[in-house]
């Protein structure tokens, strides 16, 4: 048959046997918390839809403050689909960073860091990290009102940082003040820096996944477990996901048309009400909550360089954690769970209030 | 086998419905561009001797004048004084506001009534048969 | 002196030393001769009250600036100390001039060409003459010592160039010296004439336009009613004093049947409709047959006029209803996310129509209102369908939305079941170690 003799010309010429293979023996094991498996995947298919969509709207975007706002109105109006390519694009980058949220918890929870697969935790983290880059620099470049005020505050906040935060303000603003040259920075960040880096390190975080296959919960390592292969089963259980998510998206982006609002305008004064998109929204209220002094030292930068320790503390947790230990275990779930729920809580407030 | 072919159906209608969409996106639509910054304000044999049309820049309105020279010229026709649309006045060669009475010159410059200021000049180009406006 | 070369003989910085001698003794004979004697101000420096003033308010008069001084209009000596010899009638001194000597006074040079172009060529040299065929210059001749004199306006002392915003004539301040008599009840009593002009004009959309907007360029008293020639425009030459900004409004009415029966009813043109000082944006109810028309002041059921202004006021507002209609459409498109720019900025051709409907009713005419009218309907409308077209694509957009819902669930669905199949059939045997 044509397909067999394509299949081993390829394979002579590109070894995609040894890749076949691998999948052909992938298992994944079924347990209780299995469920938590679909939520790399699914932030993976997130990502593609992503880039997709990212691709085609570089086709007709301008990165620059005089032309951006225009031309995102134009693909919203003029070109065809454009709404729903623009919509898609900004709904599917919040369900990656909720996706992306979920399955860090599971994997925390799960304490799937621990050896031997404390690299692939990190290189997580890291891809935290980008995410959340590529959140806030996209948010930027439709160059409304809204975004022009999000990126002034963050920013602002970035600088508040002692030694660092100067210079690094100005590292991501172009200047002092976020301007046109901001726009083009976070462009540039956005549509090559960040996914070159993403590319490489979701690259080492696949290939460690496959190296060490999938983890199980401490409790039931070495036993019996039933399992099932990754292709077809699994990987068609991920399609249905991914199908149902590609509704979504396109339920969202039919029904809740991504805003375009008014153009910025850097002398306006900042528009009431303003707040960054919910997942920075729990970091925002928590320095809203802050005084203005704690002690001798500025509310605002114990704030940001709490939060910093913080990141710092989730990204060297498989070596702080030792899952042998049942009371070292325990404290690190409660742990969990609060900042789970500090989370939550001040992600409600911060939309409410 | 009802479910192979059932499943392959699907699956080839949802890459239909997925890629007709791109394929729709990446043609070039009507209008090419968000063009703010130039437009095609008519054709070189649309507009006689000593006389003006009001065309479309952006948001606002625009004048376009021939004059009896042949010259192009256009500027935004927005009155300075109280925002109403200008007129060319071809026995008078200038421009009036209806409102008020205001004239401006050929150089746009406010030359009689209210107006306080002159009218923004744009830049004029053709290319081939078009006539194309363009912000200074 | 050659300056320039720098030889041994005569090194440069000594001949500059010389050279500057005799330039200083020029500059210290120069400003001891501008400062000429002036015996009036030093005696009047030493009053008060209103011996004082004058010399107070001279710093920066118009006049003053120029190097003219008391005696330019005083007459008298200023190089006389003595107060006998300084203010000698005899010799022609003009003490407090009479408010009847003032216009020939002033006149005196204002009138006289060849002086006044050794200082502005520009300036106008016919005030004296135009002020006496003003009310006020008739008054003053007949006697009346109350009218408005050269001075009542300008100022006496600190007179100041008529674009210098502290002068009492430049363009904000006009009304407010005018009104200073014209609104004084108790100053106006005998004329016969109302004094509540400036407070009307407060009130009026070009007093809007004045202070409010700080737009010089909208009249005031004097646009109107002239300045030195002040008098209230002729019942018949309304229309031309108000034509000099409202150009078409005012060569449609005259042009019209109107402006005979107007000049014969004595009824001053635009004013019968719009009054003088207390003008306001007339609204779409000065039109018609209702309470606040304009045209039942005259126009009763039955005449013609009566129906024409009717049918004038039926197509304004179906003009005006259909450009809200328009406008309403849209922004229920826009708040539901749909971008309707294009036809909003389409709609403004109609609502260019409607403006120019109003200023057509002064042909009182409803077929000239329809001319224009009907296409401008056809654009309101065109944007009209432009916002149901986005609605209606919103609604495809929604309805494409559930259609392929139902199909994506069909598929996942689908997936499932063969996911079910593959496993029940053994071909992916679950392994049990």
């Amino acid at each position: 048959m044509n397909a067999e003799r394509l299949t081993l010309w390829l394979d002579d010429r590109l070894g995609i046997g040894a890749i076949a293979e691998l999948a052909r023996k992938k298992e994944i094991p079924i347990h209780r918390h299995s469920i938590w498996y679909y939520f790399g995947g699914m932030t993976l298919f997130l990502f593609g839809v992503q880039v997709g969509t990212g691709i085609l709207l570089l086709l007709y975007y301008r990165p620059s403050a005089e032309t951006a706002f225009e031309s995102v109105q134009f693909i919203v109006t003029e070109v065809q689909f454009g709404w729903l390519i623009r919509s898609v694009h900004s709904w599917s980058a919040n369900l990656m960073i909720a996706t992306l949220f979920i399955h860090m918890f599971s994997v925390y929870f799960m304490r799937s860091y621990r050896q031997p697969r404390e690299v692939t935790w990190l290189s997580g983290v890291l891809l935290l990290l980008l995410a959340v880059g590529f959140g806030f620099s996209g948010y930027l470049l439709p160059w409304n009102k809204l975004a022009f005020f999000a990126t002034k505050v963050g920013t602002e906040i970035a600088g508040v940082l002692p030694v660092v935060g100067r210079p690094t303000l100005r590292f991501l603003r172009g200047g002092d003040d976020v301007t046109g040259a901001t726009l083009t920075r976070f462009f540039g960040f956005h549509v090559a820096v960040l996914p070159a880096i993403t590319t490489v390190i979701i690259g080492i975080h696949l290939m460690l996944v496959q190296k060490h296959g999938m983890s199980v919960p401490a409790s039931l390592e070495g036993k019996d477990l039933k399992k099932m292969k990754f292709i077809p089963s699994f990987f068609l259980r991920d399609l249905i996901g991914w199908v149902l998510a590609i509704g979504v998206l396109a339920a969202l982006a039919s029904i809740f048309p991504w805003e375009l609002g008014e153009k910025a305008d850097a002398f306006a004064s900042a528009p009431t009400g303003i707040r960054p998109e919910w997942y920075f929204l729990f970091m925002f209220q928590t320095l809203k909550l802050i005084p203005a002094k704690v002690l001798s030292f500025d509310g605002e930068v114990l704030g940001i360089l709490g939060f910093s320790v913080g990141g710092l503390l989730l990204f060297i947790v498989p070596f702080l954690d030792d899952p042998t230990k049942p009371r070292r275990r325990s404290l690190f779930t409660i742990i969990g769970v609060i900042v789970v729920l500090y989370i939550v809580v001040l992600t409600i407030v911060g939309f409410i209030g | 086998m009802f479910l192979n072919y059932l499943l392959g159906t699907g699956f080839g209608a949802t890459a239909i419905a997925i890629f007709y969409p791109i394929l729709k996106f990446i043609t070039p639509p009507q209008v090419i561009e968000a063009a703010q910054n130039s437009v095609t304000a008519g054709k070189v044999n649309e507009l006689a001797l000593n006389s003006g049309k009001i065309f479309k820049f952006g948001n606002k309105p625009g004048i376009l004048i021939r004059s009896a020279s042949g010259e192009f010229k256009a500027f935004s026709a927005v009155c300075t004084h109280l925002d109403c649309i200008v007129q060319y006045q071809p026995e008078k060669k200038q421009i009036w506001c209806a409102c008020h009475n205001g004239q401006y010159n050929l150089s746009g410059l406010n030359v009689g009534g209210p107006p306080p200021r002159p009218l923004e000049e744009y830049v004029v180009n053709t290319r081939g048969e078009e006539i194309v406006v363009s912000k200074a | 002196m050659k300056l320039t070369n720098d030889s041994p003989a005569h090194p440069r910085s000594s001949i500059r030393s010389f050279a500057l001698i005799p330039l200083i003794a020029l500059l210290l004979f120069v400003t001891a001769s501008a400062q000429k004697k002036n015996s009036c101000v030093d005696c009047h420096s030493s009053m008060d009250g209103a011996l004082l003033e004058p010399v107070r308010l001279s710093k920066g008069d118009v006049h003053d600036v120029r190097g003219l001084s008391c005696v330019d209009c005083h007459r008298g000596d200023a190089t006389k100390d003595d107060m006998a010899a300084a203010m000698d009638r005899k010799k022609g001194f003009i003490g407090k001039p009479r408010p009847s000597e003032i216009p020939a006074l002033c006149g005196r040079c204002h009138s006289n060409a060849e002086f006044m172009k050794t200082f502005n060529p520009g300036l106008r040299v016919d005030q004296e003459r135009e002020y006496s065929t003003s009310v006020h210059g008739n008054l003053l001749k007949g006697g009346d010592a109350k009218v408005a004199t050269c001075i009542s306006c300008h100022g006496n002392h600190g007179i100041r160039a008529i674009n210098d915003p502290l002068s009492k004539v430049y363009a904000l301040n006009v009304a407010e010296t005018c009104g200073s008599c014209h609104g004084n009840a108790d100053y106006m009593k005998g004329y016969n004439i109302p004094h509540d002009q400036f407070d009307k004009y407060k009130t009026s959309v070009h007093a809007k336009a004045l202070y409010e907007k700080q737009d010089l360029s909208a009249p005031t008293c004097n646009d109107c009613h002239g300045n030195h020639g002040a008098a209230p425009p002729g019942l018949e030459s309304v229309a031309n004093v108000c034509g000099q900004c409202h150009v078409r409004q005012a060569s449609l009415f005259q042009s019209n049947p109107h402006k005979v029966v107007f000049g014969l009813m004595r009824a001053g043109e635009c004013v019968q409709c719009h009054s003088n000082h207390g003008i306001i944006p007339p609204s779409d109810e000065m039109l018609g047959v209702g309470e606040k028309s304009a045209c039942t002041q005259c126009h009763g059921q039955g005449d013609s006029g009566y129906a024409a202004a009717e049918k004038m006021r039926e197509r304004i507002d179906q003009m005006s209803a259909s450009i809200g209609r328009a406008t309403e459409i849209l922004n229920r498109a826009e708040r539901a996310g749909m971008e309707v720019s294009k036809p909003r900025f389409e709609l403004n051709d109609a609502k260019d129509v409607l403006t120019q409907g109003r200023v057509l009713v002064h042909t009182f005419s409803p077929d000239e209102l329809d001319k224009i009218i009907a296409p401008g309907l056809d654009v309101a409308n065109k944007s009209y369908s432009a916002g149901g077209a986005a609605l209606a694509e919103l609604s495809f957009r929604r309805k494409g939305l559930a259609g392929s819902l139902v199909f994506i669930l069909f598929l996942a669905g689908l997936i499932y079941l063969k996911v079910r199949e593959l496993e029940r059939r053994g071909a992916d045997p679950q392994k049990q170690s």
